[in-house]
């Protein structure tokens, strides 16, 4: 299976996602510009961390208008799977394939550490190997992570199993705990730690590479 | 075409967190200025837009503010429209 994965302006994890897939889970990948709109061939594609477009009006904002993104939509909506990854999952909200947006982390620090992560596969395909209630630590960095959306919208989430990834020790004031959401069709995944930046051990730990190869091994 | 100004106000939904309005908040009183019970900080956009008329430059600019000046998840806005001087109509 080929990945595609996009690259805005200003996106900065793009390589990282091509080290892990190719370096260390044998993928093949593509790089994909923000101006192209074609994904044949490709079987997955991954929306990378970093500040498209400078992250100008709010995070992701500017993406979402991008040629490509309007590609990753039918794909997405066709049931291929979509992997957002930090900026990633900004661009997913804002496009509306993932509800709710991401807002200023509440004590305001850019946090750059492990995080304790709880997974509840739901239906999502990326953790379809994992069992309810298993925990993994992955890196966050993020300034901008703090997951909001009203009640109703969480309580909905919540109910279709959509709320898969939680922190366990809530680093940025994210309602519900909410690190990772997925749609209730389970192909499109969207969160805020970056499971690239955790697939080899001199790295400080591979659960990131469990969930990579979950549903693109 | 007339032209007509236009600011639009965004700003954080009354149910959403705003940190970097509350440590301004705090930095208020460090400053000696007592008393500021509530402080929200959102964003002004200026614009100007060339329009047949005004009812056709408030729908676009209605549209604009809705799709990408705010996100309605987080974020209300207002908006403040006036034609330009010397801009004639028709």
């Amino acid at each position: 299976m080929t990945v595609g994965i996009v690259v805005f302006p200003g996106s900065n994890c793009d390589r990282d996602v091509a080290w892990a897939l190719e370096g260390v889970l044998g993928l093949p990948t593509r790089f994909l510009w923000h101006e192209e709109d074609d994904l044949e061939g490709l079987g997955a594609v991954v929306l990378p961390g970093g500040f498209s477009y400078g992250d100008y009006l709010r995070c992701g904002a500017i993406a979402r208008f991008a040629p490509i993104l309007e590609a990753v939509r039918r794909f997405a909506e066709g049931g291929g799977p979509v992997l957002g990854i930090c900026n990633g999952f900004q661009v997913l909200t804002e496009m509306g394939l993932l509800p709710g947006a991401l807002t200023r982390n509440s004590d305001l620090h850019f946090l750059c550490e492990p995080a304790a992560l709880q997974v509840s596969p739901g239906p999502c395909r990326w953790l379809r190997d994992y069992g309810a209630d298993e925990a993994i630590v992955l890196p966050i960095a993020h300034g901008e992570g703090r997951y909001q959306a009203d009640r109703a919208t969480l309580h909905h989430l919540e109910d279709q199993g959509c709320v898969v990834l939680r922190y366990r020790d809530n680093p940025n004031g994210s309602v519900g705990d909410v690190a990772g959401l997925c749609n209730p069709e389970g192909n499109v995944l969207g969160l805020m730690p970056h499971p690239e930046r955790a697939c080899d051990p001199l790295l400080g730990g591979v659960d990131g590479r469990r969930l990579l190869a979950t549903a693109l091994g | 075409m007339p032209l007509f100004h236009a600011r639009v106000l965004v700003s954080l939904r009354p149910s959403v967190l705003d940190p970097a309005g509350e440590a301004t908040r705090a930095a208020a009183g460090r400053l000696g200025i007592e008393g500021v019970r509530r402080l929200r900080i959102g964003k002004a956009v200026d614009l100007e837009i060339e329009a047949p008329d005004a009812g056709s430059a408030r729908q676009r600019l209605e549209l604009l503010s809705d799709r990408l000046l705010a996100n309605p998840v987080i974020e209300d806005w207002t908006l403040d429209l006036q034609q330009a001087a010397g801009s004639q109509e028709g």
